[in-house]
């Protein structure tokens, strides 16, 4: 059979189509993601009287909700951790509780354990799960009603989105990472810049881009207004795959391999929209607003076009980014919580102290092991860090965690919406080294002007 | 779902871009069950001070009674895919939201739970916001066979709607019941699928 050329995302969206009606397609789904947010789904299955299909295609962790610290348990986070219990164990559905050594941030520990791969699709009630498609797999986020079709069919209905391609080419400058280059991207095409479309990467400096760089950037596409962002799977995501415990392994492997190959765009596929970007334009970013579009260089000034944002940030437009004073700082989340980004922080705390409080909390249970034995948590601690437990802890206030109302948070997170970290809390995205020079200056500070410990011996060797 | 046909009621205006699922709903209301209600909730720390009390100057609080219609700026809906965004409008009693543009999830949430929403182009959006915002309350009438919005002494506004979008809101049909007709194509193609890929199963419970 012939096909006109396609997408690699219409590649895998025609090998999941189960039939085709009203001009939706019904597509099969390889994984079902659940946190504590899938209670109303349950209800409604409940209500509709339906069993789970194929509970081991499904898998739950708690991590919205897991407390940072025992102390900062609340009466709410102990009922949703409880009730996602209650709700998978009901349907025999496995999941990573508080305790299990596999837990983490949903999109942290799906990937760790092999859940995530090349060419499938992945759904889960939370929009960053397009971060799953840095492996090549076809990736979005769905809402309640959405999550129980899910847990009742194993299937959703689709039209499919518009294709859209941002190519990367050059190389990032030293001091700018993945985390500067999405906020970069949406900085230039705005949070709307990409809102329904199936955003493709393409280009020399996404394919050199590590696997947790990929996440970090598909996990930002969601900001961009996009459903998914994918990178074709290469030799750095097989690489990355390989022996994890619940990926294909042996012959299983071989045949994957095999399948994984074909996963690419066919030459003369059309895309919706392109943007071209040049990599060698990204400087460490810094958002001033309330949106993750309020954007600029560290080195670039509060512009006069937002000022209901500026009111509610407590800035005056035309002061200079560098230099505003922060009172709080968080290094965590599924943007920026994996050992890597870890590391990149700690190369700037070690021999340093903290300026503010800061808060660390590692994106699972296996970063947060694998930091205690290369001594990398130590660092953290040792520059009067706070090493809490994993889980999405200030990059939602719902779990606990908070940054009080006016404070000025320095965050690795995702949102600097209103009131994300807590009513009336500001926040300042950036990268984690970013954060981790703004949390021993006591202000936004550009890294590049800091020196940094060499710490390449703690680098986490290939799997 | 209730069946989506006409509506009449009082419109109001939220002239701001990004209006986010944070605002719609701040996530520390998420842990309520449907049957509690999120109306109260909804943009709750916009409406409201700490302390509380209503803000004077919010739009919605200028209103006589809860609106049926919203008319906000671009990028309607945008951050998290919580549902309960939706719930939090419906159960205010808006039925109707128009914006410039909405995020993708927010609008699948919005048309699986009733919840109409309208893209319209710039200008009459524009024009409906400005009328609601020097009428706040002002009847509102949405005609969803017909495509169209009636505001008081303004001309009708024709809006696009996605066809199947429309069927179920017209019907107030559930997806569901739908998909589970379904079954002899799902259970044929999972057969074929799995016996094509096994490598796609999670390897610790591959069968
Ligand atoms: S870390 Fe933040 S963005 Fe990621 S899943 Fe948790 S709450 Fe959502």
């Amino acid at each position: 059979m012939t096909h006109a050329p396609r997408t690699l995302v219409q590649k895998i969206w025609d090998a999941h189509r189960i039939v085709t009606r009203n001009g939706a397609d019904l597509l099969f789904v390889d994984r079902h993601l659940l946190h504590e947010g899938s209670h109303h789904a349950f209800d409604k299955i409940a209500a509709a009287g339906r069993p789970v299909r194929h509970p081991e295609l499904t898998f739950g962790v708690a991590d919205h909700y897991a407390p940072s610290a025992p102390e900062r348990a609340t009466e709410a986070t102990v009922t949703m951790i409880e009730r996602l219990s209650r709700n998978t164990a009901r349907h025999a559905i496995e999941s990573f509780d508080i305790g299990d050594t596999r837990r983490g941030i949903v999109h942290v520990a799906m990937p760790e354990q092999g859940l995530t791969l090349p060419g499938t699709i992945i759904v889960c009630g939370d929009s960053h799960t397009a971060t799953h498609g840095a492996f090549g797999a076809f990736a979005f986020g769905i809402g309640a009603s959405e999550v129980a079709h899910v847990l009742a069919t194993q299937g959703l209905w689709q039209k499919q989105p518009p294709m859209m391609r941002i190519t990367v080419e050059g190389a990032l400058p030293a001091g700018t990472t993945a985390k500067d280059l999405a906020l970069h991207i949406i900085g230039t095409i705005g949070t709307g810049g990409a809102t329904g479309h199936a955003v493709e990467y393409a280009g020399a400096a996404i394919r050199a881009l590590s696997m947790e760089a990929r996440m970090t950037l598909c996990n930002m596409t969601i900001e961009m207004g996009a459903r998914s962002g994918i990178v074709p799977p290469d030799e750095v995501t097989f690489a990355w795959l390989d022996g994890r415990p619940m990926a294909p392994a042996g012959a299983e492997r071989a045949r994957a391999l095999e399948a994984w190959a074909a996963l690419r765009s066919d030459p003369g596929a059309t895309y919706a929209r392109e943007v071209g970007i040049d990599a060698a334009h990204v400087a460490p970013m810094v958002t001033w607003g309330t949106s993750p579009e309020h954007v600029a260089p560290v080195t670039g000034r509060v512009p006069d076009t937002q000022p209901e944002a500026l009111d509610y940030m407590g800035l005056t437009a035309g002061a200079p980014v560098d230099g505003i004073e922060i009172q709080r700082a968080f290094i965590g989340s599924c943007t920026n919580g994996r050992y890597s980004d870890l590391l990149a922080a700690a190369a700037v705390l070690k021999g340093r102290q903290v300026a503010v409080p800061l808060l660390v909390s590692p994106g699972s249970e296996a970063v947060a092991r694998r930091a205690e034995e290369t001594g990398l948590a130590g660092i953290f601690r040792a520059a009067g860090a706070e090493w809490g437990a994993s889980g999405c802890s200030l990059c939602v206030s719902m779990n606990g965690d908070r940054v009080a109302p006016g404070e000025r948070c320095a965050s690795t997170s995702n949102r600097n919406f209103r009131g994300r970290q807590g009513p009336g809390a500001r926040t300042h995205l950036m990268s984690p080294a970013m954060v981790a020079a703004a949390a021993v200056t006591g202000r936004v500070t550009d890294v590049r002007a800091l020196p940094r410990a060499d710490l390449s011996a703690l680098e986490e060797t290939a799997a | 779902m209730t069946p989506f046909t006409t509506v009449t009621g009082p419109g109001a205006a939220l002239p701001r871009d990004n209006v986010d699922t944070d605002q719609l709903i701040p996530a520390r209301f998420m842990k309520r069950s449907r049957t509690e209600g999120y109306g109260d909730q909804l943009l709750h720390d916009l409406r409201f001070d700490p302390e509380g009390r209503p803000r004077p100057d919010f739009p919605l609080n200028r209103l006589p009674a809860p609106p049926a219609l919203l008319v906000a700026g671009a990028n309607f809906g945008c951050g998290s895919s919580r549902e309960a965004a939706v719930y939090a409008l419906w159960d205010h009693g808006i039925r109707t939201v128009v914006a410039s543009g909405f995020a993708d999830i927010f609008r699948n949430n919005a048309a699986r739970n009733g919840l109409l929403t309208v893209a319209l182009p710039e200008a009459e959006r524009a024009t409906l916001c400005a009328w609601l915002e020097a009428h706040p309350g002002a009847e509102t009438h949405v005609d969803l066979e017909a495509q169209r919005i009636e505001a008081e002494r303004l001309a009708p506004i024709a809006f696009d709607i996605d066809p199947q979008v429309k069927r179920r809101l017209l019907l107030g049909l559930d997806e569901l019941s739908e998909t589970l007709e379904e079954e002899e194509s799902i259970a044929r193609f999972e057969a074929a699928y799995l016996a094509a890929t096994p490598w796609a199963l999670p390897r610790t419970t591959a069968r």
